[in-house]
C-alpha cells in the first residue's frame, strides 16, 4: 500500500509540502488547509496520514475506506460532518478546517515529495502487515 | 421474513398533505406540522416569537402545543390529548455527542400529568431536516394506521395499514424495508413505533428506529417513561415513519460552525483519551455502574430493600462486554456520538415467547435494565435479563416501570400478601426470571396477571387491598411509586437529596431531572438543606435544557476533562458547561451565558409544574415519597445495616439504641427521616421560588419572564 513516508531529521521546515498540498487539493496557500503538517520548532515534525485506517471503524456512515492501493480515503458525498474521526485519529493527522464540512486527509498523492528541497517526505508501497503493527 | 410488497398493497390512503419543505435557519424552521388521525386532517402551523423565545424547542414546544390542546381534565385516553414530537434548536447537529434527541410529550396514563420523555434514533433531527420544529398528533383513528413523512419530497400520508406487526422490532424492520429504495437508503429511514404489550398495558413505550449499517438491522431507542406507548396504541397508531435523504453536518444551517466544530472536535477527542478509563461508555455504556452501585450499597435488591447482593458479579458488565456485547462498533443513536454507548448483542438466541430461538440484535443492556430487571427482582442471569430486555422493547414495555412492578409484586408474593391463586400459578419469587418473562407475554395479550402488572404499582396497590386484603399502609411503604410513576433503579435511602431528587420532581420519580447520590452520599459535597436545595435547583433546570434542545444528556459528565477537579464546581463541569453555551449561541447566534441557559430551562420548568397544578395535581402533598426510598421500612431491612442505623441514632437523635427493640427503632429513624424530607422541601420550593405548597409565586414567574396570564390563573387560585 502507498503511504507518505517521512524523516523528522531532515526535516529544514521551509513549509514547501503544506503549500503544495494546500494548493492542490484548496487552490489556497495556507498551512491549515495542508494535508501534511510542520510543527516548526529547533526540531521541525512532520505530521502525515500514516494509513492506519482507525478512522473507517470510527465512522459512523461507513464513509472512509481503504482503496485498491491501500490508501484510506473519505467519500466526501457520504460524509455527514461528525468530525468523529478527526477527535480519534490516532496520529492526530484527520484534518479539519472550518470552511468545509467535511474533514480531509493524506491520499499519498506525493505531490509534496516531489518538491521538497531535502527529501524528507516520499512515498513508499509498504506491506499492509507492518503498517497495522505500526 | 416479511413480504412488504403484499403489505403495503393493503394499505388504505386516508389523508395526503403536500408542502415546500422549510430549510432551518439557524437551528429552527419555525413551522410545526399538525396531523390529526380522528379528522384526516394535516397541517402547518408557525410558531410565534414569543413560543420561540419562552419555550426554545423540544419538551418546551410540547408542553406549549399540549397545554393549548387539552383541557385540565383531559385524560389520557381522550381525542384531545396529543402526542407532541419535538427536537430542539441543537438537534441535528452531527459534530456534537449526543445531539439527535427527539422529545416526546403527552398526557400520561400513569400519572394522569404531563410526561416528557427523551429519546434516542433518527426521527427527530430529520422532522427537523423535513421541515418542521416540532409534530403534534391529535385524534383517535378508527382502525390501526400509520403517518408517512416523506422531507424530500414534501409529502406527508395517513395510511391505514392493517397488514403490519405491531411489535416494535418487526415493524420497524418492515417500514424501513418498505420505503427505503434501496440497502443504502435504509439509514434515511427512522420508524417511531410501541408493541402489543402497549396494546394493553399503561406502561407501553415508544421505540424509536435508526439503521445500523454495519449490523444491517434496525436499532430502537426508547421513549420509555410514563406509558406514552399506551397513547399512541390507544390512537389506533402502528407507527410514524420519516424518511429525509440528505444528512449533512450543517443542515441546522447555524450562525457559526466554528464554534460548535471546536466544541464537537475537543470533546471527540477527549473520548478518545479518557473514555478507556473514566465510564468505558464505548465498552458497555450505561451498564458500567453495575457493579459501582452494588459496592455503594445503591444498587436496588428485592424490591429496592437492600443495597447489594452476593451475585452481582454474575451480571457485573464484563459479563455483559465479554459474552454478549459486540465491541468496536460506533454505537451512536444519532451521528457524531463518540460516546457510543447504544451497544447491542447481536445474533441473540431467545428461549422464550413467539420469539423462541430468533436470533436477534438487542439493544443493551442500559443500566436500569439490569438493575430492575435483574437485581431488583433478585435474577442475576444475564441471558435471561437480555431476553426481558428484547421483549420490553419489542413489545413496547418501560423496562424501569416493569422491573420496579415486578419486584413490588415478587415481594408481595414472598411475604404472602398474594398467592399464586392471584399469580394464575406464577411462582413470583424473587430471581424467578422465567416468571418474569412470562409476565411479559402475558402483557403483551392482555391477559392473566401479567396484565395487571401492566397497570403499574399505584393501580395494582388497589387491587391488592381491594381483592386480597392487603393492608394498604404497608404497601403505600413499600411499593416504589410517586404520582403513579415507578422509581427508576437507585437506592436513595441513605441519600435525603436523591430523595429529593426523586420526589420533587414535576413527571415522577425518574433520574432526569436530578440524579445526586454520589455528590450528596458518597462525597458528601452538598452537606446542608440549603446545599441540597441549591443542587435540587441548579441540576435539574441543567438536566431540564437538554430536553429543550435535543440532546443527550449523558456526554455532560459520563466523560469529563482531566482537570475537571481542579474547577471550582467539578459537579457541574464546568468545561462542558460552557460547550453548551457554545453550541447555543453556535447554532442560533445567540450570545446566552450560563446563567441565562439556566433561566431557559427555568421558565419551562415552571410552566410544567403549573400544568400540573392546573391539573389539579402538583402540589406538596404529591411530592411526598414512600417510606422504602427513605428509610428501612421493615425489621429485616433494619437488621441488614443495624450497625449504621444504631450509629445514626446516636450521633443524628441522641438516642441511645441500646435494649430498644428493632421495632422501637424503625419508628423514631421514621420519624426523623420524614421530618429530614420535610425540611427539605421548604428549602427547596424556597429556593426555587415557589410557595411551601409547592406553587410558584407570581412574582417569581414575573422574575423568569413568565408573566402569562393563563399561568397566573392557575396559581391564583393557590395563593
Amino acid at each position: 500500500m502507498k503511504v507518505l513516508m517521512k524523516n523528522d531529521e531532515v526535516c529544514i521546515g521551509c513549509g514547501l509540502c503544506e503549500e503544495v498540498c494546500s494548493k492542490a487539493y484548496f487552490k489556497e496557500n495556507h498551512s491549515s488547509k495542508s494535508a501534511i503538517q510542520v510543527a516548526k520548532g529547533e526540531t521541525n515534525e512532520i505530521n502525515v496520514c500514516n494509513q492506519c485506517g482507525v478512522c473507517i471503524d470510527i465512522c459512523p456512515v461507513l464513509a472512509i475506506t481503504r482503496d485498491k492501493n491501500g490508501v484510506v480515503r473519505i467519500n466526501k458525498k457520504e460524509c455527514v460532518g461528525c468530525f468523529m474521526c478527526v477527535g480519534f485519529c490516532p496520529q492526530l493527522s484527520m484534518r479539519q478546517h472550518d470552511d468545509y464540512i467535511e474533514p480531509f486527509k493524506c491520499i499519498a498523492c506525493g505531490l509534496c515529495g516531489k518538491d521538497c528541497p531535502t527529501n524528507a517526505i516520499w512515498i513508499e508501497d509498504v506491506d499492509k502487515e507492518p503498517m497495522e503493527k505500526l | 421474513m416479511f413480504d412488504v410488497k403484499s403489505i403495503k398493497a393493503e394499505h388504505k390512503l386516508l389523508a395526503e398533505y403536500t408542502y415546500e419543505p422549510a430549510k432551518l435557519n439557524r437551528g429552527y424552521t419555525d413551522k410545526t406540522l399538525y396531523v390529526n388521525i380522528g379528522e384526516n386532517q394535516i397541517k402547518e402551523k408557525n410558531v410565534s416569537k414569543e413560543m420561540k423565545e419562552k419555550f426554545i424547542g423540544g419538551k418546551g414546544y410540547g408542553l406549549r402545543y399540549l397545554w393549548d390542546a387539552t383541557k385540565p381534565d383531559t385524560k389520557w385516553n381522550d381525542p384531545e390529548n396529543e402526542i407532541v414530537i419535538a427536537g430542539g434548536p441543537l438537534c441535528g447537529i452531527t459534530q456534537y455527542p449526543g445531539a439527535g434527541k427527539s422529545l416526546v410529550v403527552t398526557i400520561s396514563p400513569m400519572t394522569d400529568l404531563v410526561i416528557d420523555s427523551n429519546v434516542g434514533g433518527y426521527f427527530g433531527p430529520f422532522l427537523k431536516f423535513s421541515g418542521f420544529d416540532a409534530m403534534e398528533i391529535q385524534g383517535k383513528a378508527e382502525k390501526d394506521i400509520i403517518i408517512y413523512i416523506n422531507g424530500n419530497d414534501g409529502k406527508i400520508t395517513i395510511e391505514e395499514a392493517p397488514l403490519e406487526a405491531i411489535d416494535g422490532h418487526v415493524i420497524s424492520e418492515q417500514l424501513t424495508e418498505m420505503y427505503a429504495d434501496n440497502e443504502e437508503d435504509k439509514k434515511n429511514i427512522s420508524v417511531i413505533s410501541a408493541g402489543t404489550a402497549a396494546n394493553h398495558a399503561n406502561i407501553g413505550l415508544l421505540n424509536f428506529s435508526f439503521y445500523d449499517l454495519r449490523r444491517g438491522v434496525t436499532r430502537l431507542k426508547q421513549a420509555g417513561r410514563g406509558g406514552i406507548g399506551r397513547v399512541f396504541r390507544d390512537k389506533k397508531i402502528k407507527a410514524v415513519v420519516i424518511k429525509f435523504k440528505g444528512t449533512k453536518g450543517n443542515l441546522n444551517n447555524p450562525a457559526d460552525q466554528s464554534l460548535i466544530n471546536k466544541a464537537g472536535i475537543k470533546l471527540h477527542k477527549q473520548i478518545h483519551d479518557y473514555d478507556d478509563v473514566q465510564c468505558r461508555m464505548r465498552q458497555i455504556g450505561t451498564a458500567n455502574i453495575i457493579e459501582v452501585m452494588d459496592q455503594y450499597d445503591l444498587l436496588p435488591v428485592h424490591n429496592y430493600q437492600y443495597g447489594n447482593h452476593p451475585d452481582t458479579y454474575k451480571i457485573a458488565s464484563n459479563v455483559f462486554v465479554e459474552k454478549f456485547i459486540t465491541q468496536g462498533m460506533p454505537d451512536g443513536c444519532w451521528f457524531g456520538c463518540s460516546l457510543s454507548c447504544a451497544k447491542a448483542a447481536d445474533k441473540f438466541e431467545i428461549q422464550t415467547g413467539p420469539y423462541k430461538g430468533h436470533l436477534v440484535t438487542v439493544d443493551g443492556p442500559e443500566y436500569e435494565n439490569a438493575a430492575g430487571l435483574g437485581a431488583n427482582c433478585g435474577i442475576f442471569d444475564p441471558r435471561l435479563i437480555l431476553e426481558a430486555n428484547f421483549y420490553c422493547d419489542t413489545y413496547g414495555v418501560d423496562t424501569i416501570s416493569f422491573g420496579t412492578i415486578c419486584a413490588f409484586a415478587m415481594e408481595c408474593y414472598e411475604r404472602g400478601i398474594i398467592d399464586k391463586e392471584a399469580t394464575g400459578g406464577l411462582d413470583l419469587r424473587f430471581g424467578n426470571g422465567l416468571a418474569q418473562l412470562e409476565l411479559l407475554h402475558q402483557m403483551s395479550r392482555g391477559e392473566g396477571f401479567g396484565a395487571k402488572i401492566g397497570l403499574g404499582v399505584k393501580k395494582l396497590k388497589e387491587i391488592f387491598v381491594k381483592e386480597h386484603g392487603a393492608d394498604a399502609d404497608f404497601l403505600n411503604e413499600i411499593g416504589m411509586e410517586q404520582k403513579g410513576l415507578e422509581v427508576s433503579e437507585y437506592l436513595p435511602k441513605e441519600s435525603l437529596a436523591q430523595q429529593g431528587g426523586y420526589g420533587l420532581t414535576n413527571k415522577g420519580p425518574q433520574h432526569d431531572e436530578a440524579w445526586l447520590i454520589f455528590m450528596d452520599m458518597v462525597n458528601n459535597q452538598i452537606p446542608t438543606f440549603e446545599d441540597k436545595a441549591e443542587a435540587l435547583h441548579y441540576f435539574p433546570m441543567f438536566r431540564t435544557w437538554f430536553g429543550l434542545m435535543g440532546l443527550c444528556k449523558l456526554p455532560w459528565n459520563d466523560t469529563s476533562p482531566p482537570d475537571n477537579h481542579l474547577t471550582d464546581e467539578p459537579a457541574k463541569m464546568p468545561e462542558h458547561v460552557q460547550h453548551y453555551v457554545n453550541l447555543y449561541n453556535g447554532v442560533t447566534g445567540s450570545s446566552i451565558d450560563k446563567n441565562e441557559l439556566i433561566l431557559q430551562s427555568e421558565r419551562v420548568y415552571n410552566f410544567q409544574r403549573v400544568f400540573n397544578i392546573r391539573r389539579g395535581k402538583g402540589l406538596r402533598k404529591q411530592d411526598a415519597m414512600p417510606y422504602r426510598a427513605m428509610g428501612p421500612v421493615t425489621i429485616e431491612e433494619y437488621e441488614s445495616r443495624q450497625e449504621r442505623y444504631d450509629q445514626q441514632l446516636v450521633e443524628l437523635l441522641g438516642y441511645n439504641p441500646e435494649g430498644k427493640t428493632t421495632k422501637e427503632k424503625i419508628k423514631v429513624m421514621k420519624e426523623y427521616r420524614l421530618d429530614q424530607y420535610e425540611k427539605l422541601t421548604d428549602a427547596v420550593y424556597k429556593r426555587r421560588g415557589w410557595t411551601p405548597n409547592g406553587v410558584p409565586t407570581k412574582e417569581h414567574l414575573k422574575s423568569i419572564g413568565m408573566d402569562l396570564p393563563e399561568l397566573f390563573e392557575v396559581v391564583d387560585k393557590h395563593m
